[in-house]
C-alpha cells in the first residue's frame, strides 16, 4: 500500500496499511515529519468517545472476572479463610507451596496431565491433518459437504453427552460388550480401566474435537495454488511426491501455529472430562492439575493449598507458551505472532 | 415431426472437478479412501443411531437386546412421555433454556458493541483496550481466584454466576473485530461519509452486512451456555431446583452405569434408583434437539466464521 512506502506524498493522512505495523508513537512521529497535523487527545476524545463507550461493557466484565482474580491470587499465600476475607487471612508465605510440593498426590496429577499431554500431543495431533489432507482430496464438493458436517457435529457436543455416549458404546453395559457377551467372549470394560485411561480419553478427544480441527487445516489446503500441483505434474511427479512436495509443505505455517497453541495449553489437559470419569477410573489415574486445584481447593475449603496449584500451573503455562513460540521463532515460522 | 433427433451416445464423463494432469484413481487407492472416510463418518452417525432408537424402545425390546438397541424392534414413545412428565426434568429444560437465551444475548451484545469499539484502528486507546482483552487469553486467575470472587460477590446459588463470568469470549470478539476491520471497512467508511454516527453505522450498515458471521458467533456462545455444567458445579452444586438439562444428564444417566455420579455432596438426592435405559437416552436426546435443530441453518457459515478470526488471531 502506498502509506508504507517511504516516498509518501498525498496530502491526507496515509491509512495505514495491513503489514504496517509501526507503533502509534512511531506513526505519530512520522505523520509530524511529514507535516501532517496530530489530533490532541482531547479532539480524538471527543470523536471517539462512543466506540469507546462500546467497549465499556466487555472491559468492565472483564475487570470483574478475569482481572480481580489476578488479585485473589495473593490467596495461594495465605491460609485463606472465607469469613476473613482476603484482607483478614493469616499470611502463609510459601508455606503452601512447600506443601503442595511435598505432596505425593500433586505429583501425581502433575505426572497424569504430562502423560496425557503427551498421549494427545501423538496420538491426537495428527489425525485433523491427515484427516484434512484426505478430505482434500475428495473431489465431489457436495459429498465433502457432507462429510464435514458431519464430523464438525460432536464439537458442539457436552462432555457429559461425550462421555455418555462414550458410556453407552464402550462401557460395561454398552454396545460393545453387548455383542461380546452374546458371543460368548470375556466382557472387557474399557471405561473404568486406570491403566488404558490415557488411552480411553485421547480416543474421546480425538471423536470430539478432530473432525473440527480439520478447518484450519482445510484453510491451508485450500491457499495453496494449484498451479503448483500442474507444474510438479508435467515435471513428471506422481501424487505421492506432490504430497510430499506441496501439500504438506503448504501446511507448514499452521501446522507449527497448532503446535505452538498446543504446547501452550500443555497443562490445560480438559477439565470436565476429567471430573465426569474420574469416580470411574479412581482419582489417581484421572486427576490432572485443574481437577487437583478443585478436588484439593474447593470441595475441601482449603482455598489457599488450591490457589497455589492454580498458580503453579499458570506460571508453567506461560513458561511454555513462550518457549514454544521461540521454538517456533526458531524454525523460522510466525507463532503466535511476527517477531 | 419428422425431423428425429439421434441421441448422442451415452460416454461416461470424467469429474468435472479433476484437474487435467491429475492421474486417474486407481480401484485400491478409491476404496481405501472411501472405507476410511466410510468408517469416519459411521464413528459420528451410529453412536447416536443407537442412541435415538434406544430411546424409542420398548422396555421388552431393551431387555432383549440386552441392552443399547441397534435395530428398531418395538417402538414407542413411552420414554418421552415419562421423561416429560418428571418435574426435575421440565425444570432443567427452562433453565437450561433461559440461560442459553438470555446469556447469548448478554453475550452477542456485549461481543458486537466491543468489536465494533475496536475496530477502527485509528481511534484512541483501541490499542490499549485491545491488549487488556488479549492478555486475559494468556494469564488467568485460575479456579480458584475466580470462585471467590464471584462468591463474594453473592453469585453462590444465583443464576447469573452460570452467565456473568463467562459472558465476555475474547475469542469471539477478535474473531468478529476482524470481520468489522476488513469485510465491513469500506462500508463503515462509506456510512461515515452519509453523516451516520457509529450507533446507526452498526446497526444499519455493519450488522446487516456481517450475518453469516454473527451467525456463527451466535451459535458458538449458545452451545456454550447450553453445555455449561462445570458452572453448576461450583455455583449451586446442591439445589436441583435450579439445575440445568446438562447436569440432570449426569445424574439421570451416569448412575448405578460404571459412572456412579456422586461427584460431591448433596448430588444424589434427586434421582436415587437407576432410570430405565430407554429413559436415559430420551435426556440424551433432549440434549441433543436444540444443537440439531439449529445446526443446518448454521453450519454453511462455519468456515467463514472461524476463519476469520482463527488465521489473523
Amino acid at each position: 500500500m502506498a502509506g508504507a512506502a517511504p516516498t509518501h506524498t498525498s496530502d491526507t493522512p496515509a491509512a495505514p496499511a495491513a503489514e504496517d505495523r509501526r507503533t502509534p508513537r512511531a506513526r505519530r512521529r512520522k505523520n509530524r515529519e511529514q507535516g501532517h497535523p496530530t489530533l490532541d487527545w482531547r479532539t480524538r476524545l471527543r470523536r471517539d468517545k462512543t466506540l469507546i463507550l462500546m467497549t465499556l461493557p466487555a472491559v468492565a466484565l472483564l475487570l470483574v472476572f478475569n482481572y480481580a482474580p489476578l488479585v485473589g491470587l495473593v490467596t495461594a499465600f495465605q491460609y485463606y479463610d472465607p469469613l476473613d476475607g482476603i484482607r483478614n487471612s493469616q499470611w502463609a508465605g510459601l508455606a503452601q507451596f512447600t506443601a503442595l510440593f511435598h505432596d505425593p498426590l500433586f505429583w501425581g496429577a502433575l505426572k497424569n496431565t504430562l502423560v496425557l499431554s503427551f498421549v494427545q500431543l501423538i496420538l491426537f495431533f495428527p489425525v485433523p491433518i491427515a484427516l484434512a489432507v484426505l478430505l482434500n482430496s475428495v473431489l465431489s464438493e457436495r459429498l465433502r459437504n457432507l462429510i464435514q458436517s458431519i464430523v464438525y457435529l460432536p464439537h458442539f457436543f457436552s462432555w457429559v453427552l461425550t462421555i455418555t455416549i462414550f458410556q453407552q458404546m464402550l462401557g460395561g453395559a454398552g454396545v460393545l460388550n453387548q455383542a461380546l457377551r452374546s458371543h460368548s467372549v470375556g466382557t472387557w470394560d474399557i471405561m473404568t480401566n486406570p491403566h488404558t485411561f490415557a488411552l480411553l480419553v485421547t480416543g474421546q478427544a480425538v471423536w470430539k474435537e478432530a473432525g473440527w480441527g480439520i478447518i484450519v487445516f482445510l484453510a491451508a489446503l485450500a491457499a495453496i495454488d494449484p498451479a503448483l500441483y500442474e507444474a510438479a505434474a508435467v515435471d513428471g511427479s506422481g501424487p505421492w511426491r506432490r504430497m510430499w512436495h506441496i501439500t504438506l509443505p503448504g501446511m507448514r505455517g499452521v501446522v507449527v501455529l497448532m503446535l505452538v497453541l498446543r504446547l501452550g495449553n500443555a497443562l490445560s489437559v480438559g477439565f470436565e472430562q476429567f471430573l465426569v470419569q474420574r469416580v470411574a477410573v479412581g482419582h489417581n489415574a484421572a486427576d490432572v492439575l485443574d481437577t487437583f486445584s478443585f478436588y484439593y481447593g474447593i470441595a475441601t475449603d482449603n482455598y489457599g493449598y488450591g490457589a497455589a496449584a492454580g498458580l503453579f500451573k499458570s506460571v508453567i503455562s506461560l513458561l511454555l507458551i513462550w518457549g514454544a513460540n521461540k521454538l517456533a521463532h526458531a524454525f523460522g515460522e510466525d507463532g503466535l505472532y511476527r517477531r | 415431426m419428422t425431423t428425429t433427433t439421434v441421441p448422442l451416445p451415452r460416454r461416461r464423463r470424467r469429474n468435472p472437478n479433476r484437474p487435467v494432469w491429475a492421474e486417474q484413481p486407481t480401484v485400491l487407492g478409491q476404496t481405501g479412501k472411501g472405507a476410511v472416510l466410510t468408517l469416519v463418518v459411521a464413528a459420528v452417525v451410529v453412536p447416536l443411531w443407537i442412541i435415538v432408537v434406544t430411546s424409542f424402545s420398548t422396555q421388552a425390546a431393551t431387555n432383549r437386546a440386552g441392552g443399547m438397541v441397534i435395530w428398531p424392534d418395538g417402538l414407542t414413545t413411552a420414554a418421552y412421555r415419562e421423561m416429560l412428565g418428571d418435574p426435575t426434568v421440565r425444570t432443567s429444560l427452562l433453565v437450561s433454556l433461559g440461560i442459553t437465551v438470555v446469556g447469548t444475548a448478554v453475550s452477542m451484545a456485549v461481543s458486537i458493541l466491543c468489536a465494533y469499539g475496536l475496530s477502527r484502528s485509528r481511534s484512541l486507546g483501541h490499542r490499549l483496550i485491545l491488549t487488556l482483552l488479549v492478555v486475559t487469553m494468556f494469564v488467568s486467575g485460575g479456579l480458584i481466584p475466580t470462585f471467590l470472587v464471584v462468591t463474594g460477590l453473592g453469585g453462590y446459588g444465583r443464576y447469573w454466576a452460570l452467565i456473568l463470568p463467562s459472558a465476555v469470549s475474547v475469542f469471539n470478539i477478535l474473531v468478529l473485530r476482524a470481520f468489522y476491520s476488513s469485510t465491513a471497512a469500506d462500508l463503515i467508511d462509506a456510512a461515515r461519509i452519509d453523516g451516520a454516527g457509529d450507533w446507526r453505522t452498526l446497526w444499519s450498515v455493519v450488522l446487516p452486512t456481517s450475518r453469516a458471521v454473527t451467525a456463527v458467533i451466535t451459535l458458538f456462545y449458545a452451545v456454550s451456555y447450553w453445555n455449561a455444567f462445570f458452572n453448576v458445579m461450583l455455583y449451586m452444586p446442591t439445589d436441583s431446583q435450579k439445575w440445568p438439562l446438562q447436569y440432570v444428564l449426569l445424574t439421570y444417566v451416569n448412575r448405578g452405569n460404571g459412572l456412579p455420579g456422586s461427584l460431591n455432596s448433596g448430588f444424589g438426592s434427586a434421582h436415587a434408583e437407576t432410570a430405565p435405559l430407554a429413559l436415559q437416552m430420551a435426556v440424551v436426546v433432549l440434549t441433543l434437539v436444540p444443537l440439531l435443530l439449529a445446526y443446518p441453518f448454521m453450519q454453511k457459515h462455519f468456515r467463514t466464521g472461524v476463519l476469520t478470526g482463527a488465521i489473523k488471531g
